[in-house]
């Protein structure tokens, strides 16, 4: 008994520790190809992060803080060292640590992309369950239809005639940026989630306004992981609606709506937590074109506006921010599965 | 003795690419507090006819009967929402396989827990009890212990029998079991038998017990069924197998081994297609 | 084949559907038979085809569908006419230019990066997934584990920061997403691989003395073909997305060229009043990442009807 147990917890030190390796080497990779694009693509990469415009002395300057003149590996291990501690340079746009910026910027993208989701998952898993329930009617291909145009349209295109549509002509949403200019001064956000500041201190107005701006991104946002969400589930639903245990549900008597919501979509969780978390991370990714369409001052935005200005260490940074959000969200879904799902559980 | 079952003419259409598939071709019987055997080859429409009984025929088939009768209640034209209230409290049905047919993210005591209170109005506290008894009831001896597993942690033998629990702790009348012991280990295959055995006894319950073993079914059964390609082609008591007259009962009694007997040439079940007409 | 030509002529039917082809051409031409039947009997994935044949169609001939030049406007008369003007069916732009011509013309871009992009990292995934599922044990583990690293990352923002460094260009766009597209196909392969890879037909080539290599390219990679095929379909629509938004933020395809995403992005500023500068080029592309979508799905169910939703 207590070998087995002492056997078990060798196991999970085991597991523990290869998690542990790769969410360093992926991270490592992360480091290595944004280091290969800043610093190994461009012919001169003080030029990438200055501009040409800059004078000599600084130039010299700079070549020398980035520790250009040392052999590359050197500059690699100099260059991981910085980003580990979180130093991604100035911002040539900003004048600011890219790092400040990031920080600054960064709550408007995470709530944007987490009202997003919600909404594509609220709305999503029950219709893929839907679909799957009702296969082969006419629901289930009018959820098929909504998710196949998802997966085709461009989302800045939809974007912007979202905007011309509710905004524009109906004036149904505010535009743009995440809150009102009236507002601006008057409201002290804590968390950085305005929705979130807007309901703790009671300013009403406030979370209206918010709540204005930010419908019409999140919902084109949710859109496009409804169309990912109500696919996976549909097909998740239907592989365990096939299975022998929902028989053995109905030789109990239990009511289908129980069998579906109880039985199959909880097993159907399962996978379906990889589903969301990858579209959450989806989600990051695709405001970089909906914030530049809405003016929504994230991290999608700050990423665009230093592309277009060349401001590299900037860009890199954001890459990788996001991409660390990605890795951290890959491991975050990687958890979930194993407490959802009583066969991998470490017990 | 009043029929608990009456089954006259049931008949299962599974429509397929190729045309209508019937799988169930009129088959009639009663049952009474009896322990019933249907035997036949892989395909022959046992589970099928199982199934149709419990108000299980995939949604695309079609069943239909004459008459289909449980304790003087038309299951034909009953509502769902009647057959659903039988299902699980008064007819019952163990599966093959525990290692599918049981929830897998579900913890086996709550699977049990609810049965009970899909068809009861009992406390939480209450049905926990019930639960517990069952399965000591199915002689697992730790029932505390197992109440809280997931399938995946026990064995094929022990899921078996918290299969027969789940299926029992609402006090069932008729239980269906289809080749209940056919995914175990032979040696695990008996122990299930006489607890199975001993319940149906001790309850006094209707049993029907599918199975495609011959011999495990006139051991275990008062009168045997012997379908072949979707029709009963025999019905004869299980003492009187041996006399059995249709060449396919004989054919699959000719393939049981018997010990000593020379075996060459091994026996080949020989069919003839007007069995089937 | 003399027997069965002697005993009765077959129909080409029967000939495809034999369940005993004598030849391997025959075999390999009744499977495809038997793909089309399941393929052909799904209608949203034959539209998706005509969709696509319908794109090919115009690319190939787009000097002689388009009615106007794709760049030179017509500033004095044109600028930014509704669409149905004479002579300006969808439109014209704050140029002048023929909205129509240029979606046209333009189809030729959208072509051109989807081919492209699909050339370079198909094989790129197919050969790393194929090595490493054959050769195992190390290489295997170093392979996927690099795979897995790109599988991590965002992908547009990893493109964006590709064309960042490598400088704005549509030649430049499709290498950045060609980058980031190849490591599913890897995995796809390597799954593949390792189910074929124990069978016993590989097991018989290699008693019979072929090299590796040989096992690798003749054997091992042809069978990964129809499931990299129908991922990579699945992966167009993406990638013409991923182009478009290049396009649109300025990084991809650059004035004057007529590309869809850059189109929009100039549209953009007309969009209150002249709407359908920016919406036109948003309707071309998601027509054509919906043909691909829908072959992709076809091609699936046709090519693995287990899998089939229907
Ligand atoms: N989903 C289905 N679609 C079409 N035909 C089906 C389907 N399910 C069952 N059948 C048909 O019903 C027939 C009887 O099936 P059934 O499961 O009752 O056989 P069985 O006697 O229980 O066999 P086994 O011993 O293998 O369990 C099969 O031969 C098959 O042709
Ligand atoms: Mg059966």
């Amino acid at each position: 008994m207590n070998g087995r147990r002492r056997a078990r917890s060798r196991k999970a030190v085991a597991a523990a520790l290869q998690f542990l390796v790769v969410v360093a080497t992926t991270y490592l990779g992360l480091l290595a190809v944004t280091f290969f694009i800043g610093r190994v693509i461009p012919i001169d990469p003080v030029l990438a992060v200055l501009g040409d415009r800059a004078p000599a002395h600084v130039v010299e300057r700079t070549r020398e803080a980035m520790g250009l003149n040392l052999p590359l590996y050197q500059q690699f291990v100099i260059y991981c060292r910085q980003a580990l501690s979180g130093d991604f340079g100035i911002s040539v746009l900003t004048t600011n640590p890219v790092m400040t910026d990031i920080r600054r910027v960064f709550p408007a993208t995470m709530e944007l992309a987490t009202v997003g989701t919600l909404i594509g998952a609220l709305i999503g898993v029950p219709l893929g369950v839907l679909a799957a329930v009702k296969r082969g009617s006419i629901a289930d291909q009018i959820v098929r239809v909504i998710g196949l145009v998802g997966y085709s349209v461009p989302i800045f295109w939809l974007a912007l005639l979202a905007l011309l549509v509710f905004y524009a002509r109906l004036k149904w949403v505010a535009y743009p940026g995440r809150i009102d200019i009236v507002y601006e001064y008057t409201f002290s956000p804590i968390t950085g989630f305005y929705l979130v500041d807007a309901l703790w201190q009671r300013q009403w107005d406030v979370l209206r306004d918010v709540f204005r701006h930010i419908i019409l991104p999140a919902s084109l946002l949710g859109y496009f992981s409804l169309a990912y969400i109500s696919r996976m589930t549909r097909s998740f639903m239907l592989n365990e609606l096939q299975q022998e245990y929902i028989v053995a549900a109905r030789a109990k008597g239990l009511s289908e709506a129980r069998i579906i919501w109880a039985h199959a979509l909880r097993n159907a969780a399962v996978p379906l937590v990889t589903v969301i978390a990858l579209s959450y991370a989806g989600l990051l990714e695709g405001s970089v074109l909906t914030e530049t369409v809405f003016s929504w001052p994230g991290l999608g935005l700050y990423i665009t506006n230093s592309l277009q200005n060349a401001d590299m260490n900037a860009v890199l940074g954001g890459t990788i921010i996001i991409g660390s959000v990605f890795i951290g969200i890959n491991l975050l879904s990687d958890l979930l599965y194993r407490t959802l799902d009583p066969r991998t559980r470490a017990r | 003795m009043s029929a608990l079952l009456t089954v006259e003419d049931l008949r299962v259409r599974f429509p397929t690419r190729t045309g209508v598939v019937e799988a169930v071709r009129g088959v009639s019987f009663t049952l009474g507090r009896e322990r019933l055997g249907i035997v036949g080859e892989s395909g022959s429409g046992k589970s099928q006819t199982g199934r149709a009984i419990m108000g299980l025929t995939p949604p695309h088939a079609d069943a239909s009967a004459k008459q289909l009768a449980f304790d003087g209640i038309d299951l034909i034209s009953a509502p769902p929402k009647l057959r659903r209230d039988l299902r699980g409290k008064r007819i019952a049905m163990i599966l093959q396989d525990p290692k599918y047919s049981l929830n897998p993210v579900m913890s086996i005591g709550r699977q049990i827990v609810e049965t009970l209170r899909r068809h009861e109005r009992v406390s939480r506290a209450e049905a926990r009890e019930r639960a517990l008894d069952m399965l000591a009831a199915v002689q697992i001896r730790d029932p505390a212990r197992v109440f809280d597993l997931y399938p995946h942690e026990v064995s094929g033998g022990m899921g078996q029998r918290a299969m027969i629990a789940m299926m029992l702790v609402a006090g069932p009348e008729l239980l269906i079991a289809d080749e209940p012991t056919s995914a175990l280990d032979v040696t695990v295959q008996l122990e299930v038998l006489s607890i199975l055995d001993k319940l149906v006894a001790e309850r006094g319950m209707g049993l029907i017990f599918v199975s495609h073993d011959l011999r495990l079914v006139s051991s275990f059964c008062d009168r045997v069924l012997v379908m072949y390609a979707g029709r009963i082609v025999e019905e004869i008591a299980a003492s009187e197998l041996a006399n059995a007259r249709h060449p396919y009962t004989q054919g699959l009694l000719n393939c049981m081994p018997v010990i000593g007997a020379d075996r060459h040439p091994l026996p080949v079940l020989d069919r003839k297609p007007e069995w089937a007409l | 084949m003399s027997l069965a030509t002697e005993t009765r002529p077959m129909t080409r039917r029967e000939w495809l559907l034999s369940d005993r082809p004598q030849s391997r051409l025959q075999a390999r031409l009744g499977r495809a038979y038997m793909t089309w039947r399941r393929f052909s009997a799904n209608r949203l994935a034959v539209l998706g085809l005509l969709i696509l044949l319908g794109l090919v169609f115009v690319a190939a001939f787009a000097d002689l569908l388009a009615p106007h030049s794709p760049v030179i406007g017509n500033l004095a008369s044109a600028r930014l006419l509704p669409p149905g003007s004479e002579g300006y069916l969808l439109g014209a732009d704050d140029q002048g230019r023929d909205i129509l011509s240029r979606l046209i013309h333009g189809s030729r871009l959208t072509l051109a990066v989807v081919v492209l992009v699909a050339i370079i990292a198909a094989p790129v995934g197919l050969i790393v997934g194929a090595v490493a599922g054959y050769a195992g044990g190390w290489i295997d583990a170093i392979l996927m584990r690099i795979t897995d690293i790109f599988l991590a990352f965002p992908k547009l923002v990893l493109a964006l920061a590709f064309v960042a460094a490598l400088g704005p260009g549509i030649e430049n766009a499709v290498i950045a997403i060609a980058i980031t597209s190849w490591p599913p196909y890897a995995r796809i392969a390597r799954a593949e691989t390792l189910t074929v890879r124990n069978s016993d037909y590989i097991a018989a080539v290699r008693l019979m003395g072929a090299s590796p290599a040989r096992i690798v390219f003749r054997h091992v990679i042809p069978m990964c073909m129809s499931s990299l095929i129908v991922r990579v379909t699945l992966d167009m629509a993406g990638i013409i997305l991923t182009a478009a938004g290049l396009g649109f933020l300025g990084l991809g395809a650059q004035p004057p060229l007529p590309e869809w995403g850059a189109m929009i992005a100039s549209g953009r500023r007309f969009i209150l009043d002249q709407w359908w500068v920016a919406t036109m080029p948003g309707i071309a592309i998601l027509i054509v990442s919906l043909g691909f979508n829908l072959l992709g799905d076809g091609l699936r169910d046709a090519f693995d009807p287990r899998e089939s939703g229907q």
